[in-house]
């Protein structure tokens, strides 16, 4: 009945997030490969960090049960092909999936064109899928996890992904400073 | 009107990924919807063909089909969220973003073209830059991780040959 009022609200709230950091802009998306404009570093970021934090304080609270959640499965050789490849496809486009269906709906024929681009790309690979199964599902590691990876508490990563990001966010300012 | 402080989008984008993880059990999407599409689409012309392929065959089989898949609705409301936004904004145009090294159609080539790239990446990782990069990042998964640092390596490979086009 009123399940899709869930999705529905949180890609709203998705849609206006993207769209008011500039996301929509093609050519604001592409100064982040060169190097003139890094807000997609800068947001995606601050989203990582603010996200893994409030898990990992929810659940240190006892709020939330992290095992409610599902947790995306790693393959890692197909993961990292897919990766090479997307990327390609990225600086190419201009967009990812999600920008450009907010630079559609805010009127831009780019990100018309990038959505009917995935739509054929998507439906072509699926075509090919019999073809390449036995790869897709090559080097499963099921639900693997960085502090699992480093043999170190979730606590030790989080630390490490916000000093991380701190530096990045420090970074791209002198590397903004010096471009412009 | 100007585009907000990125830090702070992005702190917004965080909490509306924090709600989609704390109230939905699961985090944002955008190139799953394309594949429900997709296998929708290809289900409507080839029913038995669909059901008979794998890649297909898993998002006709959910609950409520590729037409009521979860990801789809979300990313309709992604364009709503996005149109509303803008149109708030003063931000609505009708255009096609480009470098003046590029005309139109070559810009819009390139766009369906590295759409279409994107895609076949996005079935091999299992997801994207909202699914992998955004989601799993902030769940600290290892193949999500992997696909983020791989895609963006390769977007500054591919990027400097592509460079005058955004001038």
């Amino acid at each position: 009945m009123t399940a899709w009022l869930l999705p529905l609200g949180i890609g709203i709230a998705f849609g206006a997030a993207l769209e008011r950091a500039g996301l929509g802009d093609a050519r604001k998306l592409t100064g982040q490969f060169y190097l003139r404009d890094l807000t997609v570093f800068k947001v995606m970021f601050s989203a990582i960090v603010t996200a893994m934090l409030g898990l990992f304080w929810l659940s240190y609270a006892g709020w939330i049960d992290l095992n409610a959640i599902a947790m995306p499965e790693t393959y890692l050789r197909p993961q990292i092909a897919g990766g090479l490849v997307f990327g390609a496809g990225f600086a190419l486009a201009g967009l990812c999936p999600g920008t450009s269906c907010v630079a559609a709906a805010s009127g831009r024929g780019d990100g018309v064109a990038v959505a009917a681009g995935l739509f054929t790309g998507v439906l072509l690979t699926g075509l090919a899928f019999p073809r390449f199964l036995d790869f897709y599902d090559s080097d499963a590691r099921g639900a693997w996890t960085l502090p699992a990876l480093f043999h170190v508490p979730p606590g030790v990563v989080v630390f490490a992904v916000v000093v991380v990001a701190l530096a990045g966010f420090a970074a791209a300012e002198r590397i903004e400073r010096r471009a412009s | 009107m100007k585009y907000s402080d990125p830090y702070l989008a992005g702190i917004a984008l965080g909490l509306v990924l924090l709600g989609a993880f704390v109230f939905a059990g699961r985090g944002l999407g955008a190139s799953g919807a394309f594949a429900a599409t997709a296998s929708g689409t290809v289900a409507a012309v080839a029913p038995g063909y669909a059901t008979a392929n794998p890649y297909f065959e898993r998002y006709l089989s959910r609950p409520g089909g590729p037409w009521r898949n979860w990801l789809l609705i979300e990313i309709i409301g992604v364009a709503i969220g996005g149109f509303v936004s803008a149109a708030l904004a003063r931000r609505l145009t009708l255009g096609v973003e480009r470098g003046r090294g590029v005309a139109i159609p070559a810009r819009l080539a390139m766009a369906f073209g590295g759409g279409g790239v994107m895609g076949a990446g996005a079935v091999l990782a299992r997801g994207c830059t909202s699914g992998q990069a955004l989601t799993g990042g902030a769940l600290l998964s290892v193949g999500s991780w992997a696909f983020m640092i791989s895609a963006f390596a390769a977007g500054y490979v591919v990027a400097p040959v592509l460079k005058r086009t955004w001038r």
